[in-house]
């Protein structure tokens, strides 16, 4: 049998990690006029897009990635290392 | 800061329609990224614009977006050993100053000939570059093709060869990727180059991942990967510069991430399951199909520059929707071959591991 489908899918990291990502797009998208006037303001508020960035990268990241693993598209297994 | 209270005044609503629109090309964007190293930012600004979003704060949120995306693919594919992570910060930080030039430059432009002599001016470097990068990219895998090579390990080239072998004190540095010292004073202009374009027509990898394969002698598979880090040092340092002046539309960069993020994933994925070649050939076409897309925008913006006979409204608009569809072809192609490329890798890894298998059980 194939080691892919041995091996346990991660559902549970999935389903967290897309929920938290979901909570943080919805508290986005309803509350758009704070983020506009505070995020566009310019100068050292220049570190809240960036951070923001970074933090919906590590969150929706994560998601993605166990998303595609769940759905058992995973890299080929035994490709000739690049070197 | 006076413009930078007018430019928050200018992010567009957002409704779901075009919620939808920006995840679906931010994930057609992010495919062809995480195979290739770069791509989709051609697209997404003029989408962006088309949208309403002025000039200026699409490329600020294509960045701020890109970034991110950059990050997320540049550790999957470090996983699987693809990348060169000094090569990249090395490269990284001199595409930083190319951006701050190419930046510089544009705004001159802008200031002497306007919009439509600073469009004129990224249409012609567009064409230009791309001809003569993408030509010679594709021309190579076709010779890869041809020769039947497709499953050899890369060597270096010719120019590459000669790059390695020459040795200047003092500016002599290790990369993995190469397997090679060469010296920073040839890194540096290459990074430059890619910041440059990246300024220019918002893709530096169109010049960064050729020259990491044919100047420097990276195998394709690790400088579309290195590529990755690149676009991460330089969008991280543009996100900034222009977040400071309040030009970043953080809804708009965060929705194309949720797309690209999950397109990144599977453009990364299916670089362990293609031949290296067709890195080339996904990189090649693509360019060469925007080159004729650039291409057929240069006569509307002589023709407001009034360098040739004004053109129609009907003509400069039927060549305007012809050019952005044409870009869009370009992406969806290259998404195409990625996915085909990936689906047939994988029908051959099956079928491996089930004779696999079939041998071990016999014995």
């Amino acid at each position: 049998m194939a080691h892919s489908s041995t091996k346990k899918k991660p559902v549970g990291k999935m389903l967290f990690m897309g929920v938290v990502s979901m909570a943080l797009y919805a508290a986005l998208l309803s509350n758009q006029d704070m983020v506009n006037g505070t995020f566009g303001r310019g100068g050292l508020y220049a570190f809240l897009p960036i951070t923001l960035a970074f933090v919906f990268s590590f969150v929706h990241g994560q998601f993605t990635g166990h998303f595609w693993t769940v759905m058992g598209i995973e890299a080929a297994k035994k490709k000739k290392e690049v070197k | 800061m006076h413009d930078v209270i007018g430019t928050a005044a200018n992010f567009i609503n957002l409704d779901t329609i075009t919620v939808l629109y920006l995840f679906g090309v931010g994930f057609v964007g992010g495919l062809v990224s995480g195979f290739i190293g770069s791509g989709g930012a051609f697209v997404l600004t003029p989408g962006m614009m088309s949208l309403g979003v002025p000039g200026l704060v699409a490329v600020a949120s294509n960045m701020c977006h890109k970034f991110p995306k950059a990050l997320v693919g540049a550790i999957k594919r470090a996983k699987y050993g693809q990348v060169d992570v000094k090569l990249g910060i090395v490269l990284g930080i001199s595409a930083e100053a190319g951006v701050l030039y190419g930046a510089h430059i544009q705004e001159n432009i802008k200031k002497a000939f306007g919009d439509a002599g600073s469009n004129l001016y990224v249409s012609v470097a567009f064409v230009v570059i791309l001809a003569l990068v993408g030509g010679f990219v594709l021309r190579d895998a076709y010779k890869t093709y041809k020769s039947g090579n497709v499953l050899e390990e890369e060597k270096a080239g010719k120019l590459a060869r000669w790059v390695q072998s020459i040795n200047i004190p003092g500016t002599m540095v290790y990369f993995k990727s190469l397997n090679a010292r060469i010296s920073v004073l040839f890194t540096v202009p290459l990074g430059f180059a890619t910041g440059m374009l990246a300024a220019t027509i918002a893709v530096g990898g169109f010049i960064g991942v050729p020259s990491m394969i044919y100047v420097m002698g990276a195998p394709s598979l690790m400088a579309s990967a290195t590529e990755l880090v690149i676009a991460f040092v330089m969008g991280l340092g543009g996100s900034f510069k222009y977040a400071m002046s309040g030009l970043v539309d953080i809804r708009l960069a965060l929705i194309i991430l949720a797309g690209s993020l999950f397109g990144i994933q599977l453009g990364a994925i299916g670089t362990t399951y293609v031949k290296p070649y067709m890195i080339k050939v996904v990189m090649g076409l693509i360019m060469v199909i925007v080159l004729f897309s650039r291409g057929l925008m240069i006569p509307v913006y002589l023709s407001q520059l009034g360098l040739i006979q004004k053109l129609g409204d009907g003509t400069a608009g039927l060549l305007k929707t012809t050019s952005f569809g044409i870009m869009i072809a370009a992406l969806l192609l290259g998404a195409i071959i990625v996915l085909r490329a990936m689906m047939q890798g994988r029908r051959e890894e099956k079928l491996r591991l089930s004779e696999g298998a079939l041998e071990h059980g016999k014995i």
